[in-house]
């Protein structure tokens, strides 16, 4: 029961991933004063790709093709162990929350030697940057998620979130600090504005695009549908740690609904936040982007050391 | 009998370094055994077949490798009987002093680390003899690098034997004076000459802080025998004295940052197949010391050695990285990779020792048995590495990756199995390095229960250090993958190499990449067998490794951190499987082929990829303070006022800080030192003659 409930939450996760796109998109034309596409224009956007007849580069290995596979498919299994609407499912304890890293970063080695493996320089300049400025990421991460992981001593998810649950509403100066830290390296992990612009298609300035630049068809329908998966996971890891209110906590169609609703009203105002910061900033140069990156770091270390020294008893 | 298969190991590599010296004995050898089996004429025609000269070249090889495989498959069988047996066995040889012979004790943790060199000696020992076979011809004999191997694999095993100073010091400096003749191996390059020099001058200086650490404590216990040592009680002061010692001496052998800077010059010069052992294995062997050292032998652990030994750790893992995405030498950038991983391991010892000196046993464990298992998947994954290194280097004659490309193409089998070392050494799921890492960050996250507050803050930090290290470590992998096996090719003889013919080559390399995922899915097993490791050394285990089952991997508690290496596998290729079904094989169309994208200009060609140096340069620049970096862009011009450019060389040159800030100074005192010394040879005969009447003046005036 529990099992294929998990099973569910993950199909929930992963067919709602392009809505929340869409979402995104609303927002930010409506702030930028142009007319919106639908809501659901991300899934007809995956469809038509999904049909496409897919162009592969002659000098193309076997690894360019496997690395959308690849990508997907880590990336639907971070979802899996994702409180989503519900804590105390059984997948959480597959992996915690270093795996967790450690499934994008599976996902990023091979999407970063796929952009290698056409031998053009668009890839390898793609792949460069995106693998830079995902190390430079990967310690602020690790950090803010430490902070909670400290706090909670726990890495597994779901038992983190039910500790901030049942502690209640206080006011953790570290808690600020990790959500701050992590926020900075969601839009850098996800490739948003001011990191990296997902709409711009000028060589010189793209990063996660230049990597991706060769695919087409069904394959980048994958790559696409994994970074929106990827987005909404971010998403669901900023509500879900920092306030995991209304979250359920058991398996009655009450708690899920309220759960469900719950979660659908705080995305939407991560979103809009977002999209605010989106339309509001622009962006970096990509010499910049290490700066942004040890600002995010700083956050985090500043949360541990305000766990360390102000919560920890001695 | 864990301890007969040891010896026999020991015994089996001693013959494959003598069996090297017949190589070109064949005459005498097929008169032998005409002699010998001159009752059994069939046999007799057999033996002559092997003897003559066609055949000979070929079996002498093979029967080298096929010794030092006995002696790989004994070390294996030695290790897991010592391992999963748990029993401590003790000798005596009638060797060494009148008064001290040699003591011999074989526990677990000698075990684990036999095991580690038996896995890698299979490996090696397939994948030799197709990658001798171009020394035969060359200018250096086989026997010498033979018969060095031989010694060289069992001075490292009697290392791991030894339980008395006199005979650690004896295999301890057997094994660095032979790997320095392999070193020395092609000796026709100056560059290599000095390399050696170098290893040579590291290992002797090293060696002489390990005999002072072990002379404190010979001179508290009154006896040179481990066993009098595990009895002495020092003063702190005295006990931080051998530490220090000894961790700069296994540190120097290991490769420790300031102290690394030999080991990259070192370790690629060697033939490959060396370099997988030295770097794999040797490396290791200096790891092991230093535990024995400090966890066995020293009565008492204090916290600031923790923090010391976490801070080196921390700096290795770092700059060992930084250094090697600047490296365009395949194998150099793997040596320095060497550098990195040694770091994460001192770091999992580190946060050992401040665990223990707080009281923390369990959590001392913990880190310790992350230090032992990031010691065995280094072994697998780096050897792996360098091993396919040595392939591409056997197959291209490029050393430069700038100049290789492509070889996916050419080289189908070796790119399979080289990516899953380079996912290895990139700690991503589900593969062994990943295991290892994380049981790292699982230790490092229970700092909470530390007492003081700076220990608390750096212990976390130096975590994240390790996360920033691993991120590097895969772009770096990116970078070495995507220029070497993916792209076009950048010259004619990467375009036009092949897949090896000798399957050995292959066979060797594709062990080591088993044993990599075999580690990397179900790790429990190992990690429950450490538990006899830690349980010998440190008195306590790990109860709840494996709590949940052999399937899950809960180091602490279920409930603190759960890792299913299996399912997260199941999971990915179910996934995997399920969109190829629906997206593909359910109507989707056949991808067509065609020209990259060109921005309309047509015509790309290999030298507009994008190359390693390209590939690193923004890290280059990010962490600039720590290279020593020399850039010179040399403009041609010509024509009336020089208006016109006619050639641009642009010149690029990373080096590493250790050299000016460290080895030079120092070898500035040293020769300063040597020269107001030798002011007393003035090379007058008569002067001379006056030292030697003085000073026997001096002796006798003390005497009377």
């Amino acid at each position: 029961m529990a099992w294929l409930l998990a099973l569910l939450q993950t199909l929930l996760f992963i067919a709602s991933a392009p809505l929340l796109a869409g979402w995104l998109k609303k927002v930010k034309c409506r702030l930028q004063n142009r007319r919106a596409p639908s809501l659901f224009q991300p899934y007809r956007d995956l469809r038509k790709l999904w049909r496409k007849e897919p162009i592969v580069a002659h000098p193309a290995s076997w690894i360019f093709k496997a690395a959308p596979y690849i990508v997907l498919s880590t990336t639907v299994l971070a979802a899996s162990i994702v409180p989503l609407i519900a804590v105390n499912l059984p997948t959480a304890k597959i992996a915690d929350v270093v795996v967790l890293i450690g499934f994008f970063a599976l996902g990023r080695f091979f999407l970063a030697l796929a952009g290698m493996d056409i031998g053009t320089a668009f890839g390898g300049m793609g792949s460069s940057r995106e693998m830079t400025v995902s190390a430079l990421a990967e310690p602020a991460m690790l950090m803010a998620v430490f902070t909670l992981a400290m706090s909670a001593s726990t890495t597994n998810l779901s038992v983190a979130m039910n500790y901030v649950l049942h502690t209640g509403l206080v006011l953790r100066p570290s808690f600020v600090f990790a959500m701050l830290g992590m926020m900075l390296v969601a839009v850098a992990e996800t490739g948003r504005i001011p990191v990296d612009n997902p709409t711009t298609h000028l060589e010189l300035t793209m990063i996660h695009e230049a990597m991706i630049l060769e695919y087409s068809g069904r394959y980048l329908g994958m790559i696409e549908w994994a970074s929106q998966i990827k987005l909404m996971l971010y998403g669901v890891l900023i509500v879900n740690i920092f306030f995991p209110w209304g979250i359920a906590q058991n398996f009655s169609p009450e708690a899920l609904g309220f759960g469900a609703l719950a979660l659908t009203l705080k995305l939407a105002a991560l979103t809009v936040v977002l999209g605010l910061s989106e339309v509001l900033f622009a962006k970096m140069r990509i010499f910049r982007v290490q700066e942004f990156l040890s600002f995010a770091y700083l956050l985090s270390l500043l949360g541990m050391l305000s766990h360390i020294i102000l919560e920890v008893r001695h | 009998m864990a301890l007969f298969f040891a010896y026999l190991s020991v015994v089996a590599a001693l013959a494959s370094g003598l069996a090297a010296l017949a190589v070109d004995k064949s005459p005498g050898l097929g008169r032998f055994a005409h002699w010998l089996l001159r009752r059994w004429p069939k046999l007799q025609v057999r033996a002559a077949g092997v003897f003559s000269e066609a055949h000979y070249a070929e079996f002498h090889r093979n029967s080298l490798f096929v010794l030092l495989g006995i002696s790989g498959v004994s070390a294996v069988l030695a290790g897991g009987g010592a391992l999963f047996g748990g029993a401590v066995t003790t000798d005596t040889l009638p060797l060494g002093l009148p008064w001290l012979n040699w003591h011999i004790r074989f526990d677990a943790l000698s075990g684990f680390f036999y095991l580690l060199i038996g896995l890698v000696l299979i490996a090696v020992s397939l994948y030799g003899p197709g990658y001798v076979r171009e020394f035969e011809h060359g200018r250096h004999p086989l026997s010498v690098l033979g018969l060095f191997t031989g010694l060289f694999v069992a001075g490292m095993e009697l290392v791991l034997l030894a339980d008395d100073t006199f005979f650690f010091v004896i295999a301890w400096e057997l094994m660095s004076v032979s790997s320095y003749f392999l070193v020395a191996f092609q000796h026709e390059h100056a560059s290599n000459r000095r390399a050696a020099f170098l290893y040579l001058l590291m290992a002797v200086i090293g060696a002489m802080a390990i005999i002072l650490a072990f002379g404190v404590l010979a001179g508290f216990s009154g006896g040179l025998t481990f066993d009098h040592f595990r009895t002495v009680k020092l003063t702190p002061v005295w006990a931080s004295v051998a530490f220090v010692l000894a961790l700069f001496g296994f540190g120097m052998k290991a490769g420790l940052v300031p102290l690394h800077a030999w080991l990259p010059e070192a370790h690629p010069v060697a033939p490959s197949h060396i370099s997988a052992l030295m770097s794999g294995v040797m490396l290791k062997v200096a790891v092991y010391g230093f535990i024995r050292f400090t966890f066995d032998l020293l009565d008492q652990v204090l916290w600031q050695w923790g923090g010391l030994v976490l801070v080196i750790g921390a700096a290795s893992t770092l700059l060992g990285v930084l250094y090697a995405m600047m490296q365009h030498d395949i194998k150099r950038l793997l040596a320095y990779h060497s550098v990195e991983n040694i770091g994460i391991i001192f770091i999992g010892l580190g946060l050992s020792l401040i665990y223990i000196s707080e009281g923390q046993q369990q959590l001392g464990a913990l880190a310790l048995v992350a230090a032992l298992l990031h010691s065995l998947n280094h072994a697998l994954f780096k050897s792996l590495l360098f091993l396919g290194a040595g392939t591409i280097i056997h197959q291209t004659h490029e050393q430069n990756i700038e100049h290789l490309g492509g070889l996916i193409h050419r080289m189908p089998k070796l790119a399979v199995v080289f990516l899953i070392g380079t996912l290895s050494i990139a700690a991503l799921p589900p593969f062994n390095g990943f295991v290892s890492e994380w049981l790292t960050f699982q230790a490092a996250l229970q700092a909470s229960g530390i007492g003081g507050g700076v220990l608390r803050s750096m212990v976390p930090t130096s975590a994240s250090v390790l996360a920033l290290a691993g991120a590097l470590t895969a772009t770096c992998f990116v970078k070495l993958y995507g220029v070497v096996f993916l792209g076009l090719p950048r010259t004619r003889r990467a375009a036009t190499c092949h897949e090896s013919v000798h399957r050995g080559m292959l066979a060797g390399p594709a062990w080591l990449a088993g044993l990599c995922v075999l580690l990397g899915v179900f790790p429990t097993p190992m990690i429950e067998s450490l538990n006899v490791v830690t349980g010998q050394l440190l008195g306590v285990t790990l109860p709840g490794a494996s709590a949940l089952g052999w399937l899950w991997l809960t180091p602490v508690a279920p409930e603190v951190a759960s890792y299913s290496a299996s399912l997260v596998l199941v999971g990915i290729l179910l996934t995997g499987w399920v969109c190829y079904q629906l997206l593909y094989r359910r109507g989707g169309l056949e991808a067509r082929r065609a020209d990259p994208w060109d921005c309309g200009f047509g015509g790309l060609n290999a030298r507009m990829q994008y190359t390693a140096t390209a590939f690193s340069m923004p890290i280059r620049r990010i962490f600039e303070p720590v290279f020593d970096v020399e850039e010179t862009i040399e403009e041609k011009k010509s024509g009336p006022g020089n208006f016109q450019n006619t050639g641009l060389h642009y010149q690029l040159r990373v080096s590493d800080l250790a050299w000016p800030y460290l080895y030079a100074p120092v070898a500035r005192v040293v020769t300063w030192l040597s020269r107001w010394v030798s002011r007393i040879q003035t090379g007058n005969i008569r002067t001379y003659i006056a030292y030697s009447f003085f000073t026997l003046l001096i002796l006798l005036w003390g005497i009377s």
